[in-house]
């Protein structure tokens, strides 16, 4: 059994965590979706999921755009609400939870945006330092190393803090971003298509860095993508989600559950499909005569 | 604060300016058939302190703050920075809100005041410089008729069309739309929802102060 305090109520001290914290041996799932449903207006997206990230592990969210994974994300990080099901983090369910209560909560996750989701306003070093003076009462000295060590971890140099997210490359912003999500060193990162608009070298940099992360502290990892070679070299397990409309009444979104390497063995033709980047009889769907 | 209170300074002090010698020109001809030319300064101050001060010093600042503060929290919602607040721990109706409300709710008395200030003087400078009105009957007529109770009922309006323009905008900032689309959008309702907002707030808080100043004065 874990001896720390992995309660969320170790937040409130107001100081920064020490690195703890996930035994991978720790039955308690970090996550759990009981029979989670979610749509948007008229428009369904998740139908009935269940799912569990382990303690420790880097679990992979695969599949066509549109299907519904960066919502499922959020919706692990509560960012958003289920319309039907339950979300367990570490054994207690959020549902119905206040959002002050839910806010404290969060800081024990860490979410690398899409986008990177910079605020514009600030600088580079205010980005990563938000989370310090937003949630700790660390003196400025203390924030600024924190700041720099982060962004060191990152591979960026002191000399990029006072620049703006304007003046960033997107592979500088998406390592800004993971920066300022790793500041307040969280037990589970979510990472939103790391990858996604990057050259091969810098998404190949942000593998790395998703790995260092890793190696560093034992942070439970969970990584929307679309791109294989980030499953292959990050992923523990992978999920692939289909999208609702392709599938018939009471057919499982989740088309797919096991490692990379079982998924490229897979005997189902969808799976080999997204897997191998073949669009197969999906091409139909363009009406080329 | 600066950006809603010092830049929106020039705007609100053309526009009073303009209000008030547009007054004048308009008011003059109707008051001389009436051999009544020389009230016109009471007109001018009380109309510009009850309605048009703080009226348009609003309406401009709906355009010029409201639909920025729209369109700013519209770009916030749509690359996911209001979620990356909540992320990090932040609420973000404490952060992106309550200091825009307070700028709003703070700075438009002040702002109307300078319209106000700014649109007498304008008033003034036509009636007596252009159409030779006597300066003493300008400023003896307006302070015989204005009472600090017009002062009141223009400053409490616009504190109420602050709140207005503030919470129409930031309303439809988080509410915005995807895309470009969505963030012009959100600026252009939040401009039309405020000032549909400022007049309708206007007739009610017109009628209501009036009733309070019978009940209080008789």
């Amino acid at each position: 059994m874990p001896t720390h305090d992995r309660s969320p109520t170790h937040w409130n001290q107001r100081t920064l965590p020490s690195a703890t914290s996930l035994d991978p041996t720790d039955s308690v799932p970090v996550i759990e979706f009981r029979n989670v449903s979610k749509g948007f207006s008229t428009q369904p997206v998740l139908r009935d999921l269940d799912v569990i990230v382990h303690p420790g592990e880097t679990l992979a969210i695969i599949g066509e755009s549109g299907c519904g994974k960066s919502v499922m994300m959020k919706l692990m990080m509560s960012l958003l609400t289920p319309d039907v099901g339950d979300i367990h983090w570490f054994g207690n369910s959020i549902v119905g939870k206040s959002e002050r209560k839910l806010r404290q909560d969060r800081l024990r996750f860490g979410y690398l945006f899409q986008g990177a989701a910079l605020f514009d306003s600030l600088t580079v070093a205010e980005n990563v330092a938000f989370g310090l003076r937003q949630n700790t009462d660390l003196d400025e000295d203390r924030i600024r190393q924190l700041v720099l060590e982060r962004l060191r971890e990152v591979g960026l140099s002191d000399n990029i803090c006072r620049k703006k997210p304007a003046e960033l490359s997107g592979g500088m912003k998406k390592r800004v971003g993971l920066a300022r999500a790793m500041a307040l060193t969280p037990d589970v990162m979510f990472y939103d298509e790391p990858t996604t608009g990057l050259d091969p070298i810098m998404s190949d940099v942000i593998n790395e860095l998703i790995l260092r992360t890793r190696a560093r502290r034992p942070v439970t990892s969970v990584v929307v993508t679309h791109d294989m070679h980030t499953v292959r070299k990050v992923a523990d397990r992978v999920v692939i989600l289909y999208p609702l409309s392709q599938l018939a009444e009471g057919e499982s979104q989740i088309i797919f559950e096991g490692t990379a390497e079982e998924a490229f063995a897979s005997d189902d033709s969808r799976v080999l499909q997204f897997v191998r980047g073949e669009a197969g009889e999906r091409i139909n769907e363009l009406a080329i005569a | 604060m600066y950006r809603i209170g010092v830049l929106s300074v020039p705007v609100v002090m053309v526009t009073g300016a303009f209000i008030g010698m547009v007054l004048a020109v308009q008011s003059y001809s109707q008051f001389r058939q009436m051999h009544m030319e020389n009230r016109m300064g009471a007109m001018i101050v009380l109309s510009l302190l009850t309605e048009l001060g703080p009226v348009l010093a609003a309406v401009m600042l709906a355009g010029r703050v409201g639909s920025s503060m729209a369109a700013e929290l519209g770009t916030m919602r749509v690359t996911e920075q209001i979620e990356a607040l909540r992320a990090l721990g932040a609420d973000p109706l404490h952060h992106l809100v309550l200091p825009r409300f307070l700028a709003c709710v703070l700075l438009i008395p002040l702002l109307t005041t300078i319209a106000d200030s700014v649109g007498i003087l304008g008033g003034w400078f036509f009636s007596v410089l252009v159409l030779g009105m006597d300066t003493f009957d300008f400023w003896h007529y307006a302070l015989q008729m204005v009472v600090a109770y017009d002062v009141f009922i223009g400053l409490t309006k616009s504190v109420f069309f602050g709140a207005v323009i503030a919470l129409m905008a930031c309303h439809r900032g988080f509410h915005c739309g995807a895309g470009a689309e969505g963030v012009g959008r959100a600026a252009t309702e939040s401009f039309v929802a405020s000032f549909i907002g400022i007049l309708v707030i206007d007739f009610f808080l017109g009628v209501f102060l009036n009733d309070l100043y019978y009940f209080i004065y008789t």
